[in-house]
C-alpha cells in the first residue's frame, strides 16, 4: 500500500488541513508520499519533509502551476501516478481538494470517495450523506482509491519528527490553454483560521447586522478564536461567505464552539456538531441548536451581554 | 453567436425532509417522501435562464438521469424557462447503484451529442453530497472546469467565473466549451408561475434509454451500510452568563 497526499498550500506555507490528511494516509500504510506542487514553493516542501509520517516528498515547482488550476495539476498527478503506481491518492476535502481529485479520478477511470470521515480498512471508508443525517460505509472496488478527507475527523500530524527525502516530481508535457487564473481576493485576518481554531464563535441571523459582528470580533480576539457565521447570516449580507460554517460552508470541530443567535438548521449543525464543547445563546427555547449544545442560555443575546466587554474580561 | 447551454438536474429528497435510515441499513427511506430538484441544480437552471435573457445563451436544454419521476424535475426546469429536456431513462434497479462516476459519463455523451457550449450544474447534490459530477464530466470531455461559481460573465469568447474558495474569492477565465458548477450565492432561483407551468407541459421532453449511451452501469463502490449518525446528547440550560463562563472554565475550554 502506498498513498499519495496532494499537499495544499499558498506557495509559502502548508495549509493545516493537509496535516489531518497525512494522518488519514498513515492509517493506510507506512508509505506516505506528499506532492508539493506550485510556484516557488520549495519552502513548503521543506516544511512537509519534517511532518511526522511523511516518507517522501515530490516537488513540482514551475510557473505553469500558478493559480493551482485543476487542468494543469491533473496532468502532473497523472504523470506522477504513472511513475509511482500509488494505491491511494488523498487530498483534503477543501475547495482545493474537492475541485481537483474528481478530475484526476475520471482521468484514471476510477470512482472517487468524497469527504471521508473514517477509514475502516484500506478499501473501506466512512462518509456522511444527507448533510450528516446518515453515515455511509463504502467499499471501493477500484484499483486506485481516490479520496478527499474531512480534516476534523482526523488528528493533525505532528509538524516535527519526519525527515523525508525530497525528489523532483515527473515533468509534465503539453500546456494548459483552456483555463487561466485571473485574480483572487482573499479575506485577510489576524485571527486563526476557522477550520484550525481551538475556539470558534459564530453568529447567526439573530446578530441582526454586520456591525453587531464587531462584538464577536472583539471577543474572538481576546480568546484567540476564529469567527464563523451561519448561512442565514451570510445570506443576509452580515458577513462574507468564507465565514460560513455548515454543510455547504466549512466543517469545524474546535474544543469550544459558541453559537450566538443561531437557531441551528440541519445544514449548520452538520458543520459544527463534532465540536468538543458547544455553548449556545438563543432566545427561542425550541431552537434545534439546544439539542446539540452542552450549555445553553435561553435569552436575547443583546440583553444577556455575553459578548460585552465585562464578560470578555471574565473569560480572559 | 449565442451559446447552447446544457443544464443537468438531479431529483433528490426535498431539502426540508428529515431523512430516515432504513432499519435494514441498506439506505434511506425514499418511498412516499417528497422529492424536488437538487437546490444547487435549481441555481444552475436559473443562471442558464438569465444567460438566455441577457442574450448570452441561445438554446437551453435540461437533462436528468434516473427513473420516470425525473420527468417532474425536468418539467420544473422547463417551467423556469428551459427550452427542451432530455430524460435519460434508468431503471430503479440500476439507479440504486448509480454514482457520479456513471452520471458524468452519460452527461459527457449528452453534452457532445447536443453540441453544448456550456454544461451548467450544481456543485453538489444534497443527497449523496459527493461534489464530483461536474469535475468528472469536465475531465471526460477535456473541457475546463469552473467549480463553485458565484458569478459568471462572458468576456469575449471566454467565460470569466468568480469562484468561492476557502479563503475568499478567486477569478478564473475558461475557454468555451466549459463545465461550470453553481454555488449558493450565484443567484436566487425564481418560482415557476402557473402560466409557465402550463406552458412547460407542451415543451419537448425527449426520452432516451440509458442503454443508448453505452455506459457500463456496474457499481464501482459497494455501499456496505447506511446508518444513523451518533446522536449528540443535549446538555443543560444555564441561567446566567456568569454560570456559563463558570461551566466553560470547568470544562477547561477557556
Amino acid at each position: 500500500q502506498s498513498t499519495l497526499v496532494v499537499a495544499e498550500h499558498d506557495n509559502a506555507k502548508l495549509q493545516p488541513s493537509t496535516l489531518h490528511t497525512i494522518t488519514a494516509a498513515s492509517k493506510i500504510g507506512s508509505d506516505v508520499t506528499c506532492l508539493v506542487v506550485g510556484t516557488q514553493c520549495a519552502k513548503v516542501a521543506e516544511e512537509v519533509a519534517k511532518v511526522n509520517g511523511v516518507t517522501k516528498v515530490l516537488l513540482a515547482d514551475n510557473d505553469a502551476f500558478k493559480g493551482f488550476l485543476p487542468e494543469t495539476l491533473t496532468s502532473l498527478i497523472l504523470e506522477t501516478q504513472k511513475k509511482h503506481n500509488f494505491t491511494h491518492i488523498f487530498a483534503s476535502a477543501t475547495a482545493f481538494g474537492k475541485n481537483l481529485l474528481p478530475r484526476v479520478a475520471a482521468k484514471l477511470d476510477m470512482a472517487p470517495v468524497s469527504d471521508a470521515i473514517g477509514i475502516k480498512d484500506p478499501e473501506t471508508f466512512l462518509r456522511a450523506i444527507y448533510a450528516g443525517n446518515a453515515y455511509q460505509t463504502v467499499k471501493v472496488t477500484d484499483a486506485v482509491k481516490i479520496v478527499t478527507i474531512r480534516g476534523t475527523a482526523f488528528d493533525a500530524a505532528a509538524t516535527e519528527g519526519g525527515s523525508a527525502a525530497t525528489e523532483e516530481a515527473p515533468a509534465v508535457t503539453g500546456s494548459n490553454n483552456i483555463s487561466e487564473w485571473v485574480s483572487q481576493e482573499m479575506v485577510k485576518s489576524d485571527r486563526p483560521e476557522l477550520t484550525g481554531a481551538k475556539v470558534v464563535i459564530s453568529g447567526g441571523r439573530g446578530m441582526k447586522s454586520g456591525e453587531n459582528f464587531n462584538m464577536l470580533y472583539d471577543l474572538a480576539d481576546r480568546l484567540n478564536a476564529a469567527v464563523g457565521a451561519s448561512r442565514a447570516a451570510v445570506d443576509a449580507g452580515f458577513v462574507s461567505n468564507d465565514m460560513q460554517v455548515g454543510q455547504t460552508g466549512k466543517i469545524v470541530a474546535p474544543d469550544l464552539y459558541i453559537a450566538i443567535g443561531i437557531s441551528g438548521a440541519i445544514q449548520h449543525l452538520a458543520g459544527m456538531k463534532d465540536s468538543k464543547v458547544i455553548a449556545a445563546i438563543n432566545k427561542d427555547p425550541e431552537a434545534p441548536i439546544f439539542q446539540v449544545a452542552d450549555y445553553g442560555i435561553v435569552a436575547d443575546l443583546f440583553k444577556v451581554h455575553f459578548i460585552s466587554s465585562q464578560t470578555c474580561q471574565q473569560l480572559t | 453567436m449565442s451559446m447552447r447551454v446544457l443544464v443537468a438536474c438531479k431529483r433528490v429528497i426535498d431539502y426540508a425532509v428529515k431523512v430516515r435510515v432504513k432499519p435494514d441499513k441498506s439506505g434511506v427511506v425514499t418511498e412516499g417522501v417528497k422529492h424536488s430538484m437538487n437546490p444547487f441544480d435549481e441555481i444552475a437552471v436559473e443562471e442558464a435562464v438569465r444567460m438566455k435573457e441577457s442574450k448570452v445563451a441561445g438554446e437551453l436544454i435540461a437533462v436528468s438521469c434516473g427513473p420516470k419521476q425525473c420527468q417532474e424535475t425536468l418539467r420544473t426546469a422547463l417551467a423556469m424557462g428551459i427550452d427542451r429536456a432530455i430524460h435519460v431513462e434508468v431503471s430503479d434497479a440500476d439507479y440504486a447503484n448509480m454514482q457520479p462516476f456513471h452520471v458524468s459519463k452519460i452527461l459527457a455523451k449528452v453534452a457532445q451529442e447536443e453540441k453544448a457550449d456550456i454544461l451548467l450544474l450544481g456543485k453538489q447534490a444534497i443527497d449523496d453530497d459527493c461534489n464530483q459530477t461536474g469535475q468528472m464530466t469536465a475531465a471526460l470531455l477535456d473541457w475546463p472546469q469552473a467549480t463553485f461559481a458565484s458569478a459568471i460573465l462572458k468576456e469575449g469568447s471566454d467565460m470569466l467565473v468568480t469562484r468561492e474558495v476557502d479563503g475568499g474569492l478567486e477569478r478564473i477565465k475558461v475557454k468555451v466549451p466549459a463545465v461550470i458548477t453553481a454555488d449558493l450565492r450565484l443567484n436566487e432561483p425564481r418560482y415557476a408561475t402557473l402560466p409557465n407551468i402550463m406552458k412547460a407541459k407542451k415543451k419537448p421532453l425527449a426520452k432516451k434509454p440509458v442503454s443508448d449511451f453505452g455506459v457500463d452501469l456496474s457499481p464501482r463502490h459497494q455501499v456496505l451500510s447506511v446508518e444513523e449518525p451518533p446522536v449528540r446528547k443535549a446538555g443543560h440550560k444555564v441561567e446566567t452568563v456568569e454560570e456559563l463562563v463558570g461551566k466553560l472554565k470547568e470544562a477547561g475550554v477557556v
